[in-house]
């Protein structure tokens, strides 16, 4: 055998055609184990009907100011809660400086806005939030069970208590109840899982929602 | 122990076949002539009796999967028709479902065997990783199949458990979906669950076939922690003696087995997995199966933050440590004695992580808040035992390893036999 595809190069010695070989074997099949792998792993991530259900519309006309409805979203569950004028001052005369977590929370605007109720809602009247707590995907309890310390919800696993803006106020629960993506279709009418900047993007009628003040 | 084989075969076919596959030969020189110590007690029969659960456990589910249907609407509904209108699918189920109690009993009295004679020290190091891995993929398996009767506490108890995966910081949100398949836990997990709870036994069993292999290159440890030195003084064939001694220990267990299923059969079960699940309502009071205790107590044992990790994140890198912690085990421990037979300080050490380990299960069925004696609540008792649990085996097994006299340990297994009978 001649020096060149003969026996890997040693110490100091200059890289043989073999060394080549020996690497560029091995980087493909590196490559190639990953594409194989790839799929089997992707095939986990929520398939496209699964994403398709993406949105439902919902009548917030039939909710009494006072009360509220859970409805079913993506498999679990949204709190609409009509609040009361005493819920809004109550939650708008929070400091943001008390709160655990003072991130808004709210799909609808940039991440990282500030927790202030008004970028919890888009009608102050119409508190909309996903209903699975922060801690570990319990359904807190509200109107009519026990709204907790802070007159929101209160989480019975592990005693998270959240706000009249579904914020955490105490507990183990490390953030606010998220604001899914949504907008208002007409005055009565919610469509969940779509902002206002995509709706208006295609071409759908948005009712005026941003920051309108009933 | 590794030697010479003592098999013969006798007939032509033992001989052709012998020369092809020695299959025979490798069954002969394992469990029939291989040489154990003579003076193994009844936590060595555990070992064949979780052999006898693995086996169990995979008869049962597959017959269970005949009739079983993965889906939301109609999985808890199918476990019921089981156990109504199926042929003795009110027995496959309970064995089923108590198996994996019983499992669990066998590996935790397994486990605490080793830890008490010291099983997992050199050289036997890799065949107490193959059993923690084997533990890790028992805890897998069970959970998932906790899931599979689609009831509250299956339900909610995955939705707990997949949360924690949500406390990763950056990935976590991401890795929870992908494991959801969705948006929350729904079809897909369910789906996925009942694929992985099927595959996963199969994976035990060939770890399994690891875990007897790494115990069969040193032998089997005993309770003199003594190797064998001369094996026609110190060691016994397998068969008869421990074929016969593990026997009895298994029929003896399989009728505590039988009490369960045939006159208590739902008494290790929750009430609330009787009502199917409903993504809008939690229970009052989410628990996990019983062997999963300890572990859960220790999760929500961390309610404080520790530096930049949150408490959430912290309950879960403790209750994953927890059980990670086993795996650098042999290197934690200092001490050469393997036996704490000789080790009389750190005896009692043990003893009160026993302790420990069971008061924390206690802790694990409680809400945190009760009242555990006065103004000291269950929470509180939890911080202390795994503040405990976590010392035992990152200070008090390397300090003692140093520190403590070990009393005088037999020249050889059979004097520690002989003694014991003149005494």
């Amino acid at each position: 055998m001649t020096e060149e595809n003969g026996a890997p190069g040693g110490h100091g010695e200059e890289p043989t055609r073999r060394d080549f070989i020996y690497i560029a074997a091995g980087g493909a099949a590196a490559v190639g184990g990953g594409l194989v792998a790839w799929p089997f792993i992707d095939q986990m991530n929520p398939a496209a009907d699964t994403l398709a259900l993406g949105s439902i519309r919902v009548d917030v006309s039939v909710i009494p100011q006072g009360s509220e409805i859970t409805v079913m979203w993506r498999g679990g569950p949204v709190f609409i809660r009509h609040r009361t004028e005493d819920e809004i001052a109550e939650a708008r005369a929070v400091e943001l400086r008390v709160l655990p977590d003072q991130d808004a929370r709210n799909d609808n605007l940039p991440a990282g806005a500030p927790g202030f109720d008004a970028n919890r809602v888009l009608r102050p009247e119409f508190l909309i939030v996903k209903g699975n707590c922060t801690h570990l995907g319990c359904v807190p309890l509200g109107l009519g069970a026990n709204t907790g310390d802070y007159d929101g919800w209160y989480c019975p696993c592990h005693g998270s208590h959240y706000d009249t803006s579904a914020r955490i106020r105490r507990g183990p629960a490390p953030e606010n109840l998220p604001v899914p993506d949504y907008y208002f279709e007409t005055d009565t009418t919610v469509k969940i899982g779509l902002s206002p900047e995509e709706a208006a993007e295609a071409g759908w009628e948005v009712a005026d929602s941003a920051g309108a003040v009933a | 122990m590794s030697g010479h084989s003592t098999y013969e075969p006798k007939t032509g076919v033992e001989k052709w076949l012998d020369s092809r596959l020695p299959i025979i030969r490798l069954g002969w020189d394992s469990f029939v002539d291989f040489p154990t110590p003579r003076n193994l007690n009844y936590w060595w029969t555990f070992g064949g009796i979780l052999a006898v659960f693995l086996v169990i456990q995979i008869v049962t589910g597959i017959v269970l999967a005949m009739h079983y249907v993965a889906h939301e609407d109609m999985a808890f509904d199918s476990v019921q028709r089981i156990v109504r209108d199926v042929p003795f699918g009110w027995l496959l189920q309970s064995m089923h479902a108590n198996g994996a109690s019983f499992f669990f009993v066998a590996v935790y009295l397994h486990m605490f065997r080793g830890l008490y004679y010291g099983s997992y020290k050199a050289p036997r190091e890799v065949l107490w990783i193959l059993g923690v891995v084997i533990y890790l993929l028992m805890m897998a398996t069970a959970f998932m199949g906790y899931v599979l009767p689609w009831g509250q506490m299956s339900y909610w108890g995955a939705m707990v458990i997949t949360n924690l995966i949500g406390a990763l910081p950056f990935v976590g949100d991401a890795i929870r979906e992908w494991l959801w398949g969705g948006f929350s836990v729904g079809q897909a997990t369910l789906n996925r669950f009942f694929s992985l709870h099927y595959l996963l036994p199969f994976v035990i069993a060939g770890v399994v076939g690891l875990h007897i292999w790494a115990l069969h290159v040193p032998g089997n440890g005993n309770p003199a922690g003594l190797e064998i030195k001369d094996p026609k003084k110190d060691a016994l064939p397998f068969h008869p003696y421990y074929t016969v001694k593990d026997g009895f220990a298994i029929i003896v267990y399989l009728m505590v087995f039988a009490v369960f299923v045939f006159y208590m059969p739902n008494v290790l079960g929750h009430a609330d997995n009787y009502i199917e699940a409903n993504p809008l309502s939690t229970p009052a009071h989410i628990v996990p199966e019983w062997y999963f205790l300890p572990f859960y107590a220790i999760l929500r044992a961390v309610t404080f933050d520790i530096g930049p990790i949150d408490a959430k994140l912290g309950g879960v890198l403790a209750m994953f440590g927890a059980i990670a912690i086993l795996f650098v085990l042999p290197w934690l421990d200092t001490s050469k004695v393997r036996s704490m037979r000789y080790r009389p300080l750190t005896r009692w050490f043990f003893i009160f992580f026993v302790i420990a380990a069971l008061g924390l299960g206690w802790c694990g069925a409680k809400n945190p808040d009760d009242p555990f004696v006065g103004a000291i609540k269950f929470v509180h008792l939890a911080q202390f035992l795994t503040a405990y649990y976590f010392a035992y085996f990152l200070v008090i097994l390397p300090v003692l390893g140093i520190i403590e006299k070990p009393k005088e340990r037999p020249a050889s297994i059979e004097a520690s036999v002989l003694g014991e009978a003149k005494s």
